[in-house]
């Protein structure tokens, strides 16, 4: 069993799936942007698309929302083929990354729009953009044209129009992307929040690990087109199916060796017992799982190239003959006894390491 | 004036100079002699007065600026009809087939607008192609007169500014960003709403360029009426035309010129206006 298949036993399947993504494909001629891609979206989770740029995640999205055609594949949503459906006719509604707001039309006009075309009654419209503008914290700018907003200000109005439906499925692409970080980690909890209010199921697009870490309830990787991983944040971290994810997800150290046939993985200076097959391949060991020792002790030795502030906690650079570059993460009140130059050594847990076998030639 | 001022201020003197030169010196020239006395044999004598202007005003007159403004209404009303979905077809074409479309939609425009119009007097006459046409397919009746008449001038001066109005439009249409459309149709609008509702409200500052365009020329043009209304239809730029080269009255050619000025320099400030209220921000993200 690879890791992939792996991962798609573990998932239950006691839970019903609001939307299922069947082996979907997109190709654009001779570029194939989605690659057999299967997903199950839960009921009221919130899902986050993960990957670098480039990496069929809006295509994925545009699929969902009918803007693209699957080039293979299915989608159902609540167990029904949705593919045939326009955009116009699926109950699903996507915030663009550019936030598409309709540039001759007030706020309130924006958020109204949706409700127009499904023609409800006037006075319904009004009442349900008004509750709507109050929970976004709108309604001081319901008059306001798009032009006349801050970033923050459109990303809530493109939020409260996708959201003025009330979709099965809320598809955000990067939806945060375009604001600075102090706004964009407020927003983030804010974003949380409404989803509990609302109780929608959302499937947000990312390319930022550490957003999706924080918000999502299950994420899934994708790299070039192609699904790696889906689980939830804590899986991802603690158990990335192979060396991407676990360089993708979290600050990760990679040290070169070789297992041998004792199981034991050796490195110049470091032996950590791992019971493998023999093979050589990468000793994966996140910051906070390497322990500095006082003094040249019975670890593996190192010298600090510098110590980086990180609020409560330091991250040391370290440089050893098995890497050229550790991170280890220490608390802060043990950092001052480190500085650049000093000759440290360093212990590896085995039970917090991963390894990830070279591929075969 | 800090150093770069002063580079693009020299920069732009040659086409200043030229613009004065031989538009505004003349220009002014001639509608200071709005206010002077004909001289008899044309020309001008210099003593001030204001009748020919108040002149310019009297019904008989007014009632030539109406026409001209009826058909230069009527000349926009049908450009606009006919460039606009040609231009959003244009616009929706593959990107590399837009250059070639375009191209074509403004070809007739290199050919010398003298010899475009008169290829319509070849094609509408009594004897004409289209009247040979008919006779061809079985016609018997008497040959008709489409030429020298009111909606022949109104389809020379269309077809003349169509290309004008096709590039306003699709100019206009092709910078709108098409998530908007997709942003309709996710939010429930179907083709035909979605083009109501968001695809022609932001083309409109497009459509007001290209119409004003229309207008302006159509309603100060001499050179169709004259061909195709076979002088049956004054237009003000045909009065104009008389007064200065028929009737020799220089000093009333000159006060109708300039009501005409101001009628269209008021038109190109509302429009100029208008686009920039729309402003930039119908463009697609960067
Ligand atoms: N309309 C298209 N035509 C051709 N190629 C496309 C189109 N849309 C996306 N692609 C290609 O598909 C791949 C995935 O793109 P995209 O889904 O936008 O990635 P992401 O959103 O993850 O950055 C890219 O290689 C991109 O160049
Ligand atoms: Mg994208």
């Amino acid at each position: 069993m690879n890791a992939r298949e792996r991962a798609a036993a573990a998932a239950p399947p006691t839970h019903p799936a609001v939307l299922r993504i069947e082996t979907v494909s997109k190709a654009f001629g001779a570029v194939t942007a989605v690659d057999r891609v299967s997903l199950d979206i839960r009921p009221n989770e919130f899902f986050a698309l993960l990957g670098p740029s480039g990496c069929g995640k809006t295509t994925l999205l545009r699929m969902l929302a009918g803007f693209e055609t699957p080039t293979g594949g299915r989608i159902l949503l609540d167990g029904q083929d949705i593919s045939p459906l326009p955009p116009e006719r699926r109950p699903l509604n996507l915030m663009f990354q550019s936030y598409a707001l309709f540039p001759h039309m007030s706020v309130r006009a924006n958020l109204a729009y949706g409700l127009e075309m499904e023609r409800r009654p006037r006075a319904e419209i009004t009442r349900r953009v008004d509750e709507l503008l109050a929970t976004t914290g709108l309604s001081a700018l319901a008059d306001r044209r798009p032009d006349q907003l801050s970033g923050g200000q459109k990303q809530r109005v493109a939020l409260a129009r996708a959201l003025i439906k009330r979709p099965k499925v809320l598809l955000l692409d990067e939806p945060l992307g375009a604001l600075d970080k102090k706004l964009r980690e407020q927003m983030q909890l804010e974003l949380k929040r409404l989803q509990h209010e609302v109780g929608i199921t959302f499937v947000m697009v990312t390319h930022d690990q550490e957003e999706a870490l924080v918000m999502a309830d299950r994420m899934a990787i994708l790299r070039d087109g192609r699904l790696l991983q889906c689980g939830t944040p804590q899986e991802v971290y603690e158990t990335p199916v192979d060396r991407f994810v676990a360089d993708f997800i979290g600050v990760m150290n990679f040290i070169e060796g070789a297992v041998d046939p004792g199981g034991v993985f050796r490195a110049p200076g470091l032996d950590v017992p791992l019971a493998r097959p023999a093979g050589t391949g990468a000793l994966a060991v996140r910051p906070e799982a390497v322990e500095v020792l006082a003094g040249p002790a019975a670890g593996m030795p190192g010298t600090v190239l510098d110590v980086a502030y990180h609020g409560l906690d330091r991250v040391l650079h370290v440089r050893t003959e098995a890497a050229p570059l550790l991170r280890v993460r220490v608390a802060a009140r043990h950092a001052a006894e480190w500085r650049a130059g000093d000759a440290v050594s360093l212990r590896i847990e085995p039970a917090h390491c991963l390894f990830f076998p070279d591929p075969a030639p | 004036m800090s150093p770069p001022d002063m580079k693009s201020g020299l920069l732009v003197t040659p086409a200043v100079a030229w613009l004065v030169i031989f538009m505004l010196a003349p220009c002014l020239l001639v509608l200071s002699y709005a206010f002077l006395e004909r001289g008899t044999w044309g020309g001008v004598e210099y003593t001030l007065t204001l009748e020919n202007i108040a002149r310019a005003f009297d019904p008989l007159y007014a009632r030539v600026f109406l026409t001209s403004a009826r058909i230069a209404a009527l000349a926009t009303l049908f450009a606009v009809l006919l460039a606009y979905p040609a231009a959003y077809a244009i616009a929706r074409a593959p990107r590399r087939w837009q250059p070639v479309l375009l191209f074509f939609a403004v070809l007739p425009f290199w050919s010398n607008y003298l010899i475009r119009t008169y290829a319509w007097i070849v094609l509408l006459n009594r004897e004409g192609l289209v009247n040979n046409l008919l006779k061809a397919l079985g016609y018997r009746g008497e040959p008709l007169s489409m030429l020298y008449s009111e909606p022949a001038v109104i389809l020379g001066l269309v077809y003349n500014y169509l290309p004008f109005v096709i590039l306003a439009i699709y100019s206009a249409l092709s910078r709108l960003n098409p998530e908007l459309i997709e942003a309709s149709h996710d939010l429930g609008g179907g083709a035909l709403r979605t083009f109501w509702r968001v695809t022609l409200p932001l083309s409109l500052p497009g459509v007001a360029a290209g119409g004003v365009f229309v207008f302006v020329l159509s309603i100060g043009n001499f050179v169709t009426p004259a061909l195709l209304g076979g002088g049956r239809f004054q237009m003000i730029g045909n009065l104009v035309y008389d007064q200065f080269l028929a009737a020799n009255d220089w000093p009333f050619g000159a006060a109708l010129g300039m009501v005409l000025i101001a009628i269209m320099t008021a038109l190109l400030l509302v429009q100029a206006r208008l686009a920039a209220r729309a402003g930039g921000d119908t463009a697609r993200p960067a």
